[in-house]
């Protein structure tokens, strides 16, 4: 039969052809090209338009941007070494460096204490944004941080954050010696503690002992300011978030309602009408007498305002956990206190993140608004000092490009952080 | 035999410990402390804001609501004179306000839809330029895009004198807009008697193609009739006006912007600070939105797509019909929250000069009264205000459109 078969057709091959390459157009970048640019008309046309958009865009600021000038000490001396050509005047980024990163009161010699203090905030925050791979005894440093990064900044004696660091530290002994028969008593006990040991410490005498020079709140600026205010509103505003999310789910309705009316008055205002409260009308509201520095009051307000909004994050991750875990923790007979505590807060904690991280990102963003009443943080110096300086009015582009690309490589870099960790989380679903 | 615990037994015998180890009585106890903590903190803050004022010889009182407010408001909708009250001022800044976030809203959907959908288009090069686009809006304050605009506004358009002579070195675009440092010149409608009844004519219209589409609607979902809605509606809205404008001898006209002595007279006057404002928010929120609607359409599963094909429904019809309902449903809600920001941060025209709320009440009002705790309470109320209506609004809107469960 098989044979057969060979002899009665003219020609039968009998070795396999070579594999022959693809079509031309149905490989490499002519595929890929096809596929995903040209593949129906519209699509084509779009495609040219983003082209062109892409082209005008990019020859507007190419040359701007690589034929710009790093080193000219004033914008009419950039313009004579311009001579007419296109070209950013850069300098004055080199030329004001400090003084867009540091504001232009703080100690010139003292520059090297802020920088200490941000290179060390790395060192800080590494074992808690990278729990895994850094030793958890680093935590010991995060713990030590907020009070060296203040006794850098803000110098004076070392005993103050040290003292204050003492009265944390016998509250939270205080709470750990109770917590085991109460929760209520170890976390009253231990305010209660901190605030006896500070009162007691405060008639201790400060003065010079280990003293940097100390710089006064209103001499800080520039960016260093808007990473302060963020960073320390953003912690800050995540313990009194906690409680107002939980004081919002509570079954007691003074509480309840309490909580309702702080949250929605809070993100029912713009935070600017907060920033002017904590300019021109929280004096009024404090004891005659008493003169806090506005960095402060500025502080309370925007962490009044990041914990409102984080209180909703939390509250809805609370909402979000299964009602089988609430009802678990209260079939192994655990009190409120102990059900949050270890079965109910570490979950809705964890699925919340995302949503803290923008809260975040968004009040970091916000601090820029403080430059409306008057500080100077990097807006505000922008528009405040140098640009009213007779050497370089008139360079805006270079000043609001250099503002954008701070504020956007830190927020772009917080944004894939999170990201990042919501993938390292996700160890319940698939 | 009674247990201990037995309610009964323990009614005679209240002892004071049972405030704080009984549940029946330890959320009375919890909330009556705070509410006293509640009550203190106020008290403590009102007696301080007592002796403050005081001892500065302030009082409280709203009666420079009532006083001539001496300041001018350079883009006022009602009429308004710098001798009317500081009352009337607010109220023109309220409609600032309002003004510069509905533009804003409205302009930021259109943006973030068409960003939100290009993103999620096959075609590489745009979905990743409306990628950088999102991060790089995103991921910078407000105020410094609103500043940005604001600058090409009136330090980079050119001067109004740069729009004279033969050979100016400025044109205006299509003959009728002028971009100047001092705003945008565009033409103004003006409207005859009869062109008032063509602008009745165009609202009539509208409500009847609403009208029509609600119709074809119900005749779907009663016998499954799929009425053309599309080139029905535009002829419905634009046929009728545009017959009447003719008919009635084309009322309407447009004054067109003219270059008179130092600046341009005629037209609708565009303030460089309403811009900036404007589409800044507009662009920043855009962003936001473009990421919201791409989270929606994702949102819906590829099986629902697949089952309209499988029915045979058309691209088209898939879109409209399965997808955007579905869609619409994880869209709104996050929108509306925009809006409401959109809202909240038109109070930054306070950088820009624009006189929104923020820069007559809390601003110019605040600095010539000097009454700081009344105009910021009043201008928080205002916010908090228009914030609670339009989350009433959103309330009823997720209430409308919940899945109906059995």
């Amino acid at each position: 039969m098989s044979d057969l078969h060979a002899h009665s057709v003219a020609y039968v091959r009998e070795s396999m052809l070579d594999q022959q390459p693809p079509p031309a157009t149905e490989t490499g970048v002519v595929k890929w090209m096809r596929s995903n640019l040209f593949s129906t008309i519209p699509n084509a046309i779009l495609t040219l338009l983003a082209l062109w958009a892409l082209w005008s865009l990019l020859s507007g600021v190419a040359p701007w941007l690589l034929n710009g000038i790093w080193t000219a000490p004033s914008l009419s001396a950039c313009r004579e070494i311009l001579d007419g050509a296109t070209g950013g005047c850069f300098s004055v980024l080199t030329e004001r460096w400090n003084q867009l990163l540091f504001g232009f009161q703080y100690p010139s010699e003292l520059y090297w204490r802020p920088t200490l203090a941000f290179v060390l905030l790395f060192v800080a925050i590494a074992p808690v944004l990278f729990f895994n791979t850094f030793p958890r005894r680093m935590l010991i440093f995060t713990a030590i941080y907020p009070f060296l990064a203040y006794w850098l900044i803000w110098g004076g004696s070392i005993l103050v954050p040290l003292l204050a660091a003492v009265g944390l530290v016998a509250g939270y002994f205080v709470y750990a010696r109770f917590v085991a028969q109460s929760f209520a008593m170890g976390f009253f006990g231990g305010i209660v503690a901190a605030f006896v040991v500070w009162w007691i410490t405060g008639f201790l005498p400060v003065e010079g002992i280990l003293a940097l020079t100390p710089v006064e709140s209103r001499n800080m600026g520039g960016f260093m300011l808007n990473l302060i205010l963020g960073s320390v509103c953003v912690s800050l505003s995540i313990p009194f978030g906690i409680a107002l999310a939980l004081g919002r789910q509570s079954r007691m309705p003074i509480i309840k309602w309490i909580c309702v009316v702080f949250i929605e008055f809070i993100r029912g205002v713009p935070l600017i009408t907060l920033l002017f409260v904590a300019n021109v009308v929280l004096a009024y509201f404090l004891p005659p007498g008493t003169n806090f520095d506005l960095i402060l009051r500025v502080i309370i307000m925007i962490t009044m305002f990041a914990s409102a909004y984080i209180a909703e994050v939390i509250r809805g991750g609370l909402a979000a956990l299964p009602k089988g875990q609430y009802e678990a923790a209260d079939s192994l007979g655990l009190d409120y206190p102990q059900a949050m505590r270890l079965i109910i807060l570490p979950q809705a904690l964890k699925i919340s993140i995302p949503g803290i991280v923008n809260v975040a990102v968004g009040l970091f963003k916000d601090t820029t608004l403080v430059s409306v009443i008057s500080m100077f943080d990097l807006v505000g110096m922008i528009r405040g000092p140098i640009l009213a300086s007779t050497e370089w009015n008139g360079v805006y582009w270079e000043l609001l490009g250099f503002a954008a690309l701070l504020f956007f490589v830190t927020c772009y870099g917080i944004s894939q952080y999170s990201q990042w960790l919501e993938r390292q989380l996700n160890t319940d679903r698939r | 035999m009674a247990s201990l615990s037995d309610p009964q037994g323990s009614e005679s015998s209240f002892r004071l410990s049972m405030l704080l180890n009984d549940t029946r009585y330890r959320s009375y106890t919890f909330q009556f402390i705070a509410l006293v903590c509640v009550a203190l903190l106020f008290a403590y803050l009102g007696s301080n804001l007592a002796a403050n004022l005081r001892a500065a010889g302030l009082s409280i009182s709203y009666d420079f609501l009532g006083d001539p407010s001496g300041y001018d408001i350079n883009q006022a909708l009602l009429p308004y004179t710098s001798q009317s009250t500081h009352l009337r001022a607010s109220l023109v800044g309220l409609l600032n306000t309002l003004l510069v976030s509905i533009l804003a809203c409205i302009t930021a959907t259109l943006i973030g839809v068409t960003a939100g959908v290009l993103r999620l288009s096959n075609n590489w090069l745009v979905s990743k330029l409306m990628a950088a686009y999102v991060e790089l809006f995103r991921n910078v304050p407000v105020l410094i895009w609103i500043i940005i605009i604001f600058t090409i506004m009136t330090a980079v358009a050119p001067a109004p004198s740069a729009f004279r002579g033969d050979n100016p070195d400025a044109n205006m675009l299509f003959g009728a807009i002028a971009f100047t440092n001092r705003g945008v010149y565009v033409p103004k409608p003006l409207l005859d008697p009869l062109g008032w009844v063509v602008v009745a004519v165009f609202v009539a219209s509208i409500i009847g193609a609403i009208l029509y589409r609600r119709h074809a609607r119900k005749r779907l979902y009663a016998d499954g009739t799929l009425l053309p809605t599309t080139w029905p509606t535009l002829a419905i809205v634009f046929l009728p006006a545009l017959v009447a404008y003719v008919i009635l001898g084309r009322p309407i006209t447009l004054e067109l912007p003219e270059l008179g002595g130092f600046n341009f007279s005629g037209g609708i006057n565009l303030l460089g600070s309403l811009i900036a404002l404007w589409f800044a928010l507009a662009i920043y929120t855009g962003a936001f939105i473009a990421e919201n609607v791409r989270a929606g359409i994702l949102s819906v599963s590829r099986g629902q797509t697949e089952a309209a094909a499988a029915l045979g429904l058309r691209p088209r019809r898939i879109m409209n019909l399965v997808i955007l309902p579905q869609a619409l449903r994880v869209i709104v809600p996050p929108l509306i929250s925009h809006y409401l920001n959109i809202t909240k941060n038109s109070s930054l025209a306070i950088a820009v000069g624009y006189m929104d709320l923020t820069g007559t009440l809390g601003g110019i009002t605040l600095n010539q009264t000097g009454r700081a705790i009344e105009t910021i309470l009043l201008l928080m109320l205002f916010y908090l205000a228009i914030s609670l209506t339009i989350s009433a609004l959103m309330n009823v809107y997720n209430n409308a459109v919940r899945l109906k469960e059995r």
